[in-house]
């Protein structure tokens, strides 16, 4: 029987030792890669852009699908004061002024790229993540609805009352201001989607998309540089990240 | 140069308990209903997601560009070197203190979180205009405390022009900075324009003045401090310069905003649809805050009166309320074009004027900031050296 002798010296034992350590981190990481989920710690990449893509001829105007589980995901309550209520997202019904034709659109935040909103927040709790996602930091916001006064799209809401049984992952507060946050973090947790954009599939429409403007292979980026897109208050150059088909 | 002028401390007296416990209740008020919107929120307000600044905001930059304007009495004497007005300028350094502070306590009481002021004079982004107001407003203070400390100190009356200069500058600033936090916001058609900066300037001198008379007239009938005719001509020039500077600048705004047609839209809600807004603008900002104080001030008559020209100051600083809310109110309320070819609605009240009825909580607070005002100028006035002992004309012309 041959006898197999291992020879133990320092090279061999560093080369071994670090193909272990390969070896058992490399399947982590392509997971990770594949999850496209963060680190607590880890900061937002600006390599990527996360958008949204929204097909009016799609969306039907007796469905609410999108906001009834926007609500249900962040804990919105209903207080049945339509005026001071909180909406992330709202159904917009459009009329053609020339030819009267009708269509139907989910509005929410429009996560431009320079926004009013960031510009004019005095404390800077209105800010823009690197990977493009707007949002409103519930610690320095002071309340003082002047990001409210700059949206061009009315798409900021002011917590009017006291509020109860907040889920965990949106923290949300009487007196300060709020807004859609893109389902922030459904997008740290790796799930790369949004609850708008999920509800909308589920109820058979598929008018929302989700997914990175940047990465050319995904599915948005084919389908914004298939389709004429439009963004909504071009003129302010904005450059929003959310954009419509067939408007 | 030195000030020859003889001022007094005003003793306690029944007018001073009187006003001091009306000051007092305003200032109750306004604390009910801050302690009651921090515990039940600003739902109980009139104020909504579309209407998101109300009276409350109204009545805070009313103050508050007041506060700049009433500093031009100061002005005139130390850096415009008019001698009549050296008299007043401890009084007019005071009252832009006393309007300031409640003009900023109404704005920081209507904030959803109050609490949180120590991050608004921490933290700072200096793309927004909010921010470097913070630095306008308390700067403005520290420059006229400096400004008073020359006025009251003999040996230092010589820098009371150089000061002066720095504070009329100072202010000009501020009102600016004011004015640009509706100029700069791009999408509301009402807004977004360079001559709101001018405007407020010229709005503040207005309503400061007529503030400025209206305290001078109380301390002729309350503490006996006779006011002489030549003051009250001046102030009676000052207000027609002031009011005419306004309706310049409004007719001005307006005209620019009808030259560009996507404007159309809002000067018409505003100037002809026949809403709320069309009757104050017409009702009481041209007709009671405008035409009829100019009458008053022209009438041979009325304008030699006292009395007359206290009417006057008070219809101006309707006329000057009724602009801003005009101003602030209007703006939101005249719903976002966010699809210009098309008519839009949804549960968020897209595409319809947005309603706003002010609650009873809103004009508590801004009463309660006037209130504020009001009782600093009296502890200041009891306190302090700030009256001069007379403003007949024997007083005011010695000085010419």
């Amino acid at each position: 029987m041959k006898k197999y002798k291992i020879k133990l010296d320092r090279r061999n034992f560093l080369k071994g030792s670090s193909m272990l350590g390969i070896s058992s981190i490399a399947p982590g990481i392509f997971f990770q890669e594949l999850a496209h989920g963060r680190d607590l710690d880890e900061p937002a990449s600006s390599k990527i852009r996360w958008g949204m893509i929204i097909d009016t001829n799609q969306c039907t105007e007796e469905c609410d699908a999108c906001v009834t589980a926007c609500n249900e995901e962040h804990g919105i309550e209903d207080f049945g004061r339509s005026t001071t209520d909180t909406q992330y997202i709202r159904k917009l019904k459009l009329t053609d002024d020339s030819s009267g034709k009708t269509f139907n659109i989910p509005m929410m935040c429009q996560h431009c790229e320079n926004p009013p909103c960031v510009d004019v927040c005095p404390t800077g709790a209105s800010f823009i993540r690197a990977d493009g996602i707007v949002l409103v930091n519930q610690h320095t916001c002071i309340g003082c609805r002047y990001c409210m006064m700059a949206c061009p799209y009315k798409a900021r809401s002011f917590v009017h009352e006291n509020l109860e049984n907040q889920v965990p992952h949106t923290p949300r507060g009487k007196g300060c201001v709020e807004s859609c946050n893109l389902c922030v973090h459904k997008v740290d947790n790796g799930e790369n989607t949004t609850a708008c954009a999920e509800a909308c599939i589920k109820d058979g429409h598929k008018a929302i998309l989700f997914g990175d403007l940047n990465d050319p292979e995904s599915e948005i980026s084919k389908k914004l540089n298939k389709y004429k897109t439009t963004e909504v208050r071009s003129d302010l150059g904005l450059n929003t990240a959310v954009r419509y088909i067939g408007i | 140069m030195k000030d020859k002028t003889e001022y007094i401390i005003v003793e306690f007296s029944k007018t001073i308990l009187i006003y001091g416990i009306i000051a007092l209740s305003f200032i109750g008020l306004g604390f009910f209903s801050f302690i009651t919107l921090e515990h039940e929120g600003h739902w109980l307000t009139g104020m909504n997601n579309q209407v998101v600044w109300g009276v409350p905001h109204v009545f805070a930059i009313f103050l508050i560009i007041a506060a700049s304007g009433i500093l031009n009495v100061a002005s005139i004497s130390s850096v415009f070197n008019i001698k009549i007005y050296k008299p007043l300028g401890r009084l007019s350094a005071l009252l832009a203190i006393c309007l300031l502070t409640g003009g900023l306590i109404v704005l920081v009481a209507d904030l959803g979180r109050p609490e949180r002021l120590v991050v608004a004079m921490t933290t700072f982004n200096f793309k927004s205009i909010f921010a470097w107001n913070i630095f306008l407003y308390s700067g403005f203070m520290l420059v006229i405390a400096l400004y008073l400390w020359m006025m009251f100190e003999a040996r230092y009356n010589k820098f009371v022009g150089k000061v002066g200069t720095f504070a009329f500058a100072w202010r000009i600033i501020l009102t600016t900075g004011t004015g640009s936090i509706f100029a700069f916001l791009v999408a509301k058609e009402a807004y977004n324009g360079a001559l709101l900066a001018p405007l407020f300037i010229a709005l503040s001198l207005l309503i400061g003045t007529a503030i400025f008379y209206k305290t001078l007239y109380w301390m002729d009938k309350g503490l006996g401090i006779t006011l002489g005719s030549e003051i009250i001509e001046r102030f009676r020039k000052l207000l027609i310069y002031f009011i005419f500077a306004v309706f310049y600048l409004t007719i001005l705004s307006h005209l620019t905003n009808l030259y560009v047609t996507k404007n159309h839209g809002y000067e018409f809600f505003l100037l002809f649809s026949g809403n709320i807004y069309t009757f104050l603008f017409w009702v009481c900002q041209i007709f009671i805050g405008t035409i009829l104080p100019l009458l008053i001030l022209y009438n041979k008559k009325l304008s030699k009166s006292h009395l007359g020209i206290l009417l006057a100051s008070i219809l101006v600083i309707l006329g000057g309320f009724f602009m801003l809310y005009i101003i602030i109110i209007s703006g939101q309320a005249f719903p976002l074009d966010l699809f210009p070819d098309y008519s839009e609605s949804s549960s968020f009240n897209d595409g319809v004027t947005a309603t706003y009825t002010p609650s009873i909580y809103e004009f508590m607070l801004g009463f309660g900031g006037v209130g504020i005002s009001a009782a600093i100028y009296l502890f200041a006035i009891m306190v302090l050296d700030f009256t001069p002992r007379s403003l007949d004309n024997k007083a005011t012309t010695i000085k010419e």
